[in-house]
């Protein structure tokens, strides 16, 4: 084999695994990819039943009704739209009315979303109001204001 | 009182050294000036010394629970255990920052210290670039997260650490991630120090290589120890949810597997020069990018970066620095270099390339699906989470076929190999996979046929690797004496080898077990009742409730019989934290040989009922054990007497090098 054929089989050999792999990343891209919607977006979208997707707002209070075995109700909000909820299953520690929750699955034919999986979003800079502007005043503070959890690193 | 503030200059100072030898050495480097060049070496150990000054004054103030420092306010509390408390240092922003910095310093030290073989210039321009960095990062700590700012009016009680962060296991976890993370920096500041001099040979391969592995070695025990972690905090039995920050360890962890291949056919053969320079840079690349994704809040919420940019815009200035720059500077630089040994496509040099290559794919396939989310929020604003079943059905159609090559590389001859005659020594691990398939296939009764050929795959893969060295001592051959005589005088680096792809077997073995095989009850209990999972018979006794240092605990007693004979006791338990007003889940495992019983809690409800969730999982330990072995394998091959000499005789014919591995 001369230097040039070994260049262009060793080339050849590339740009064959790179092909795989953007085939591969096109299917997939295509195939398992999840949506993320507000409860707003869920009405508004009027997404399809049976579309795997991630609905992410509070709890709202009062709304959280346990069933028979391990079955749970409960509503998301955002404020202005809700979705209902139920889940099999159990819930997570951080999972609480008034709090950010994630929760992955499909609607059903009723408009009720029947999730597989439970996340909790938990605002875990929680912070005693004197000491919070006791940091405004030094200017250390940056205001931290939307729904669901601050970023664990980029408080104060 | 001051101690804080000695800190603060101490950093301030570390920071002045960075710039020195960020400059001095370098431009004596340029002028040939043996008394610039020497300017590294006392300055990387000073400023070592400074940066650990400041971690040292930060540790001091968690350790005396000095609130009046913001930081030590917000991530600790006075009740804490010690060791939490100094965790605690690192399992914040800043603090972690801190570390990031110490580890970068020590490296740099440490290059000092132990680099007196290395040529002058070489070594001048590597601690210059690695200064450098230093200087990035020591300003963003000081710029935009400095741990050392004061609060006027002292609060009497801190906050406390985040209760899922108070554990043995998350302790160690990220300084070990960081020793990875940031080692990879030498084998950056040694390509960027190569490309600067314009000159690399096989010299430089072995000089970088123990750095590398060094690196890797704590990369593969952090990843794997984060990995433990969340299998038994997080309470619902997963390993690895191939999370954003995840991957941000795993991309690195790839880069630099590629890396160590890479850099072994450019010591052997002075061949893949320009790629091995690449390599080197791409990986740490991935680390400061790992660094950018953790560290700037983007994760989280792309929106909250937005609002507060600051620190992400910092690192992302860090990041395009010296991406860019080291990119450009291999694109000005790399035709320079000069092409070394040749090889025909069927060979030990083109068995590594091909590994290169599915490495190198696998990890870019892991980069798309962990950036592509977030460059599509902020572009469009639409939300997407891309989860397992995207990295399920690309990382692993890359992995099976270089998990199918990995054991000819080794038994393939330099320069010019013989397929067909590695192939035929291969039969008897292949033999071994076929054998373990059809019984497989056998005991599970048909069934899906993935599982008994994975099986199968991850013992053809140990097999493989033991091949080589059963061949060389030719154990089973020969009486056992001299088998262990000659595996004894074999190279280290060559058992090194051998373990580390017997590891990622066993890995492989675990990984199949646990994600196939695994079962899962979830009821609801009250005491008295039983729950079973495979022969196992969990026995209700009853809850109590108990008080920690700085928590509430209520405990499930449960008690395990296997065909009613009394296996122990599992005391799975709710801890409740006042100071933050959170709940964490003990998780509780019992480990029956390579496998475990896995018992959670969820909620008590107001009928006295408790909700469990109870796992069988087969094989599981053998997924963190492969990394242990895997581990050992770097660290026989760091042992090698070879890689300690350091500079190569150079006239030695090639022929008299090219058998050893």
């Amino acid at each position: 084999m001369t230097r040039r054929q070994r260049r262009f089989s060793l080339i050849g050999a590339a740009l064959g695994v790179l092909a795989l792999a953007v085939a591969l990343v096109l299917s997939a891209l295509k195939d398992s990819i999840v949506f993320f919607n507000s409860p707003t977006e869920v009405v508004e979208k009027h997404v399809k039943p049976g579309t795997r997707i991630r609905i992410g707002g509070l709890v709202k209070e009062g709304s959280v009704s346990r069933g028979e075995g391990l079955a749970v109700r409960f509503e998301v909000t955002d404020g202005k739209g809700t979705v209902s909820v139920a889940y099999q299953g159990l819930l997570p520690d951080l999972f609480r009315e008034g709090q950010g929750v994630v929760a992955e699955g499909a609607l059903d034919s009723a408009g009720t979303f029947r999730a597989d999986s439970v996340l909790a979003k938990h605002d875990e800079t929680y912070m005693p109001k004197d000491v919070a502007d006791a940091l405004k005043k030094q200017g250390h503070w940056k205001d931290e204001k939307k729904l669901g959890a601050a970023p664990g690193g980029s408080t104060q | 009182m001051m101690i804080a503030e000695l800190g603060h200059y101490a950093l301030v100072l570390a920071l002045a050294l960075a710039l020195v030898q960020a400059c001095v050495p370098m431009i004596g480097a340029r002028k040939d000036d043996p008394v610039l060049m020497a300017v590294a070496g006392p300055t990387a150990v000073a400023q070592f010394c400074f940066v650990a000054i400041a971690f040292a004054a930060l540790t001091m103030c968690y350790v005396r629970s000095d609130f009046s420092v913001v930081n030590v306010f917000e991530n600790s509390h006075s009740a804490k255990p010690l060791i939490y408390k100094l965790s605690g240092v690192w399992g914040n922003h800043e603090g972690s920052m801190l570390l990031w910095v110490l580890i970068l310093s020590v490296f740099g030290a440490l290059v000092a210290l132990f680099g007196a073989n290395l040529p002058a210039r070489l070594k001048a321009n590597v601690l210059a670039v690695q200064s450098s960095i230093a200087v990035a990062f020591i300003l963003f700590i000081l710029v935009t997260s400095n741990p050392f700012l004061r609060i006027p009016d002292a609060p009497l009680e801190g906050r406390d650490l985040n209760p899922i962060l108070q554990d043995p296991g998350l302790a160690i976890h990220p300084p070990l991630l960081y020793v990875g993370y940031v080692g990879l920096s030498i084998s950056f500041s040694f390509a960027i120090a190569a490309l600067i001099d314009r000159r690399i040979d096989a010299a430089w391969a072995r000089w970088v290589r123990p750095w590398t592995l060094l690196a890797w070695m704590f990369l593969t025990l952090g990843i794997a120890m984060g990995s433990y972690w969340a299998y038994y905090t997080l309470g619902w039995g997963g390993w690895w949810f191939w999370d954003p920050v995840e991957n941000a360890s795993f991309m690195p962890w790839l880069a630099a597997t590629a890396l160590l291949h890479s850099a072994l056919v450019m010591e052997k053969r002075d061949a893949l020069k320009v790629w091995t320079i690449l390599l080197a840079i791409l990986a740490f690349s991935l680390s400061l990018i790992g660094t950018f994704l953790v560290r700037s809040g983007v994760l989280t919420s792309v929106h909250a970066f937005a609002t507060d940019p600051t620190r992400g815009v910092f690192i992302l200035a860090i990041l395009l620095l010296f991406i860019g720059g080291s990119l450009a500077l291999f694109a000005l630089r790399a035709p320079l270099l000069k092409q070394g040994g040749l090889f025909a496509p069927i060979s030990r040099e083109g068995a590594l390339v091909l590994n290169n290559l599915f490495l190198v794919s696998a990890c870019a396939t892991v980069f798309i699906g962990t950036l592509y989310p977030l460059v599509l929020e902020a572009l469009t604003g639409e939300k997407i989470s891309v989860g397992a079943p995207f990295f399920n059905a690309t990382f692993a159609p890359l992995f099976v076929p270089l998990l199918i090559a990995m054991p000819f590389g080794p038994l393939l001859a330099w320069k010019r190999g013989d397929l067909l005659g590695v192939a035929q020594r291969l039969v008897g691990a292949a033999g071994i996979a076929a054998i373990a398939v059809a019984v497989i296939f056998a005991m599970e009764g048909g069934g899906p046929l993935l599982v008994p050929f994975a099986i199968g795959l991850a013992l053809y893969v140990m097999a493989g690797a033991l091949t080589e060295i059963l061949e060389r001592t030719g154990l089973l051959k020969v009486p056992l004496a001299t088998a262990f005589a000659r595996g004894r005088g074999l190279p280290r680096s060559a058992w090194g080898a051998t373990f580390a792809h017997f590891g990622l077997g066993i890995t492989l073995l675990g990984v199949i077990g646990e994600t196939q095989w695994s079962l899962e009850r979830i009821a609801e209990l009250k005491p008295g009742q039983s729950i079973s999972i495979r022969r196992y018979d969990l026995h209700f006794d009853g809850v109590t409730t108990r008080q920690g240092p700085n928590y509430r605990e209520l405990a499930a007693h449960f008690t395990v019989r296997r065909h009613g004979d009394l296996v122990g006791v599992m005391e799975p338990a709710k801890r409740s934290f006042p100071s933050r007003g959170t709940a964490t889940t003990e998780t509780a495992l019992m480990t029956r040989g390579v496998s475990q019983l896995y018992l959670s809690l969820g909620d008590p409800n107001p009928d006295g009922s408790l909700a469990v969730r109870l796992y069988y999982k087969p094989l599981v330990l053998l997924i963190w054990f492969g990394a242990v072995v895997m581990v050992i394998g770097g660290a026989l091959s760091l042992s090698d007497r070879r890689l300690r000499v350091g500079a190569p005789k150079p006239a030695r014919s090639k022929a008299a090098l090219s058998p050893a591995e």
